[in-house]
């Protein structure tokens, strides 16, 4: 049986713009970008952010305004969908219902030379890497939403393309399954070495599957990084809110000494990274589980008054009224005696909070 | 980039075109065979030095036709990109060239010389007198034609348009070609005919006279003369016409959907029958109630001891046969539009505290407005272009189709004349076109958005249910009568006279008998009655394939002009069958298209009559197939040409076999265009019992057409059968179908 390989490659954008005919605001603005050889890179952003074109412009299915595309370096930029190496998994799968599942997986292949006893074993082999070898014969109709998506990753994988392509394709699963699914699609991901791009605007998702991702808002990159860097270190106050929830409080630098801020925080003073930011008014986002609740009048805490607490089983969301504002705050501890009208002191460490762009 | 075996040293698709041209060039024979496009006795009788049936390249061997050798020396040109990539830019510009140069060229010479030598005078001033002439253009001369057209796509595709798709380029330009050359052609040559004098000169200032002339304007009527202009009589009555359809299919389309009456399902089968019964048999059967003899009129005259009078002729007769013919038209239109206003704004206004009537005046009734109008256009048009019930029915009531008619058929064989007339017309129509699709086209208040309309149609007011259903329950009843008069007549002797029953009029047209050959086809209806069933099946398959291809480019590509190319190839839609065939007539009389007196007219005008209804089936139906499976297969290396032959046609298979019964249902029912383009050799059912009609044969004419009625029914009947019933409901079939496709299962 034939062993799938890939022949992962990189993909550059270069200063792309995409304009529709008809429309004066481009839907994706001078993006350009970098996805390295065998890494997942999910595009993330909120509904009309360009991600999903962006992904297009990858496929060859829209065709940049301006700019250059290049993938494995050479540059594709004006060439159609039907000659890139590059395959995608859509949004609603897009089997063909007319043709089995074995027909659909095979489709792609007739197209690309292979003998025909090598069409079955790839078939086969793709089939057998998602789990349904015994499913070849069925039409789509007949397998549930989770199969159907698997069909759909095994067609695109079978032809070992440059770049694998995911289009939100847990969007139509119901939540346990996406689980599941983001997994497999993670570990055949690493066992084969492919190159993904994968668009989401679930953050948890592209939190879980990513090698890197990248942020996009209103056409543009917003910020490009690993997992854990964006969820740290967000660099505004969009992705900070748009990744995990975030507190965004105004705040003072008072000095900036070797990369080190002092900043003021109503009565309290940390000492953060400063980011390359200026003494003067600023912002900071804190992460609510990073704040801890004190009694009230401890060191370096903010006074407050909690004005609802929620419990929602595996915690206590705690909204609290300050002077500097209103802060949500995450109790881990759901025994703890909290309630309405309590006055407390939210303390927040220094790992916890970070200067962010308004 | 995909890696591809070998790079072969000519593109392919060169190849291949270049092959077809010089095919066409040194193979076949350049001009049109007298004997018939279909007949090859031509191989076996000279071919290929007798200079009738001689290719390009043997006239030119033997000295003559020698305006025909650029295009040979052209087809060859494309050879220079021996081993050049699609990429290199003399690839596209070399082609580009050649196609266009290629079919300039070909049109050039083709309209340029005709059967009398140069076709334009000045061209003799200019040249000096041609010794030689050409005839109409033939097998050889279509296939250089079609080589240097897809030349001059694929470099146009080379050069980076539709994103160097050349399947899509290719498809655009067949199409604008076919369009501009069998629609657009034909009509402007019919614009140059009304500039011609009665000396043969060219004038504006004659066309003037003649288009504002008392016989089309006069407004004699108004003032008590005895007479309007026909101009205002074809206006008046489309305008009647349109307010009662509209009205009706208004009325029909709210019991359909908005009360639990009964005969819902009954309202829904007749909207068949204006597809199957050809235009001019509601006209007949109107001649039998309420003509001279009629069943009525007798009766009337016997009740009240008065004499009958033949005043059921000219506007009376005309509104009552138009309102049945058209009705089901805006019924169908209307139900949509009812359908579509959704049901949650009209309980919002409910929950808002207005009553059933206030909710609909102040609700549903606004929300269907643009429906309303665009029914009310259609049924003008429809009524304008109508041609046969005029032409039965008419009296002294002239409108301008029946002019355009006589004007060409009867003694006074005036071209310049139905030209004139058919502008008047086209003015018309187009006008109530162009209001449709582009006044109407901004103000659609389309209300169905997919998710979250689940509501229910409230009833109607109690008293208004009451007025619209008897209204229905006496229009159903109006058109039972109707059609059970022709069934029944068409065994009555003589209608009116001898009232015995009888077989005669099928045996008269129908009779089979056997004789030394064999089955011998008797009867007199035989002969039309093939000809009409295989001209018909003929042009079926190409009326639906370009149908769909121009809904695939319509709904799935994006490309510069695309509003242009959707008005034109629409714009036949608007162009009344009489239009079409008097434009036909003029066009095609004289080389380089010589086809009048052929069946490839008739092929022709089916096609390009009939493509609208295979687009608005191909349209419809692949709006509903979600885009991401031709994208998906893009993906996965299909082109789209292998895209739209393996996803999509198999997606459409039950769109397909509608346009082929549609497109077969309104060639054997045609009669406006046919009229005019029928010859003895290839006579069509429809225009010979109209002959039956004129000639005052009613039995023989009625039961033939009761005859085509029936065939048609089991056609109609065969394909629901297969295809399942056509469904308008919003939560129907139609929308389980479509969750089908979208969800990729």
């Amino acid at each position: 049986m034939a062993i799938l390989g890939s022949n992962a490659a990189s993909v550059e954008f270069v200063g792309v713009s995409k304009v529709y005919p008809g429309s004066k605001v481009p839907a994706v603005d001078n993006v350009s970008l970098h996805v390295e050889t065998g890494k997942l890179v999910t595009l993330l952003g909120p509904s009309g952010c360009g991600k999903t074109t962006t992904l297009r412009m990858i496929a060859g299915l829209e065709f940049a305004t301006s700019g250059k595309i290049l993938i494995g370096g050479h540059d594709v930029t004006s060439i159609p969908a039907t000659e890139r190496d590059v395959s995608m998994v859509f949004q609603s799968y897009a089997l063909f219902p007319h043709m089995t599942v074995r027909e659909n997986v095979e489709y792609g292949l007739k197209f690309s030379g292979f003998p025909k006893k090598e069409i079955g074993e790839r078939a086969m082999s793709g089939l057998s890497l998602v789990g349904l070898q015994d499913f070849g014969a069925r039409l789509p109709s007949q397998l549930s939403g989770g199969q159907q998506q698997r069909v759909a990753v095994a067609r695109a994988l079978v032809l070992e393309p440059q770049v694998l392509l995911f289009d939100e394709p847990l969007s139509n699963l119901d939540a346990k399954l996406r689980r599941q699914v983001r997994e497999d699609i993670r570990d055949i991901q690493t066992k084969l070495g492919l190159t993904v791009v994968y668009v989401t605007h679930d953050q948890e998702e592209a939190l879980a599957v990513s090698d890197r991702i990248i942020v996009m808002k209103n056409a543009v990159i917003a910020q490009e990084g690993t997992p854990r860097e964006l969820y740290d270190a967000p660099s505004s106050a969009f992705v900070a809110d748009f990744i995990g929830e975030a507190n965004l409080l105004d705040c003072e630098i008072e000095s900036v000494k070797e990369g080190k801020a002092m900043v003021h925080l109503g009565p309290a003073k940390l000492c953060i990274p400063s980011r390359g930011m200026q003494a003067g008014p600023a912002r900071l986002a804190v992460r609510p589980t990073r704040i801890s609740i004190g009694k009230p009048g401890a060191s370096n805490g903010i006074p407050a008054k909690l004005d609802r607490v929620i419990y929602v089983g595996k915690h206590l969301e705690c909204f609290a009224e300050t002077g500097i504002g209103r802060i949500f705050a995450i109790c881990p501890d759901v025994d703890a005696p909290l309630k309405a009208g309590d006055e407390v002191s939210l303390i927040i460490p220094e790992r916890g909070a970070v200067l962010v762009s308004s | 980039m995909r890696r591809l075996a070998s790079t072969p040293s000519l593109h392919p698709a060169i190849v291949l075109w270049m092959m077809v041209g010089l095919a066409g060039f040194c193979l076949l024979p350049w001009y049109g065979i007298e004997d018939g496009f279909f007949n090859f006795e031509w191989l076996f009788d000279g071919y290929p030095f007798d200079e009738d049936y001689a290719p390009a390249l043997f006239l030119l061997l033997q000295g003559k036709k020698p305006w025909l050798a650029p295009m040979g020396l052209a087809l060859l040109l494309p050879l220079f990109l021996w081993k050049r990539r699609k990429n290199d830019p003399l690839f596209g510009t070399l082609l580009i060239w050649v196609g266009a140069a290629g079919l300039l060229w070909f049109f050039l010479q083709g309209f340029g010389i005709s059967i009398r030598g140069w076709n334009f005078s000045f061209l003799n001033g200019l040249f000096g007198e041609l010794g030689d002439r050409q005839f109409g253009m033939g097998y050889g001369a279509v296939l250089t034609g079609i080589a240097f057209l897809f030349l001059l796509t694929l470099g146009i595709a080379a050069r980076g348009a539709v994103g160097g798709d050349v399947f899509v380029v290719s498809s655009v330009g067949l199409i604008i070609g076919l369009v501009g050359l069998f629609i657009f052609m034909p009509i402007l040559k019919m614009l140059f005919t009304a500039l011609i004098t009665e000396e043969g000169g060219l004038s504006i200032v004659s066309f003037v006279g003649k288009f504002f002339s008392g016989r089309i304007w006069s407004l004699d009527c108004l003032v008590g003369g005895s007479r309007c202009g026909v101009a205002w009589n074809s206006l008046l009555l489309a305008a009647v016409v349109g307010v009662i359809t509209t009205i009706l299919g208004l009325v029909f389309a709210l019991i359909a959907t908005r009360t639990g009456m009964r005969f819902q399902r009954i309202l829904r089968a007749l909207t068949v029958l204006p597809v199957i019964t050809p235009p001019f048999v509601i006209g007949l059967a109107i001649i039998l109630l309420f003509g001279l003899s009629g069943a009525f009129t007798q009766a009337w005259a016997w009740v009240f001891d008065v004499q009958p009078t033949r005043w059921v002729y000219g506007l009376p007769g005309l509104l009552i046969a138009q309102t049945l013919a058209f009705t089901p038209i805006a019924f169908l239109v209307l139900i949509g539009v009812v359908e579509g206003v959704s049901p949650s704004m009209e309980e919002a206004a409910q929950t808002l505290r207005a009553n059933r009537w206030q909710t609909f005046w102040t609700v549903s009734l606004p929300l269907m407005r643009p429906g309303l109008a665009n029914a009310f256009l259609l049924g003008f048009i429809e009524s304008m272009a109508d041609f046969g019930n005029p032409l039965i029915l008419g009296g002294n009531f002239d409108v301008l189709s029946t002019e355009i008619f006589f004007a060409i058929v009867g003694a006074q064989y005036d071209q310049a004349q139905a030209a004139v007339l058919a502008i008047a017309l086209l003015i018309f129509t187009l006008s109530a076109f162009y209001a449709q699709r582009f006044w109407l086209g901004k103000k659609s208040y389309t209300t169905v958005a997919g998710k979250g309309d689940a509501g229910v149609h409230p009833p109607l007011p109690r008293a208004l249910s009451i007025v619209i259903g008897s209204v229905a329950v006496f229009w159903i009843a109006v058109t039972v009568i109707v059609y059970v008069t022709i069934f029944y007549a068409s065994f009555v002797k003589l209608w009116g006279v001898d009232d015995s029953l009888t077989l005669d009029h099928y045996v008269q047209a129908f009779a089979v008998g056997w004789n030394e050959f064999g089955l011998h086809w008797k009867g007199s209806a035989w002969d039309s009655f093939w000809t009409t069933l295989w001209i018909a099946l003929v042009s079926a398959i190409p009326t639906a394939l370009f149908g769909l291809l121009t809904a695939y480019l319509l709904v799935r590509q994006r490309f510069a002009g695309k509003n242009a190319f959707e008005f034109g190839t629409m714009l036949s839609f608007a162009i009344p069958g009489t239009v079409i065939g008097v434009s036909y007539v003029l066009a095609f009389n004289v080389p380089p298209i010589e086809i009048t007196g052929t069946a490839i007219i008739l092929i022709l005008s089916f096609i390009f009559r009939n493509m609208p209804v295979g687009v608005r089936a191909g349209v419809a139906s692949m709006s509903q197939l979600d885009s991401s499976l031709d994208e998906s297969s893009l993906t996965l290396g299909a082109n789209s040409f292998q895209t739209f032959v393996r996803v999509i046609l198999p997606l459409l298979r039950p769109a397909i076999l509608a346009a082929l019964v549609y497109s077969f249902v309104r060639a054997m029912t045609a009669i406006s265009a046919v009229i005019f383009l029928v010859s003895a050799r290839y006579d069509l059912s429809t225009s010979y019992i109209v002959g039956r009609v004129e000639n005052n044969e009613y039995g023989v004419a009625i039961a033939y057409a009761t005859a085509l009625i029936g065939v048609m029914l089991a056609v109609i009947g065969v394909m629901q059968l297969i295809v399942g019933r056509r469904d308008i409901g919003r939560r129907g079939h139609a929308g389980v179908q479509q969750v089908q496709v979208a969800g990729g299962g």
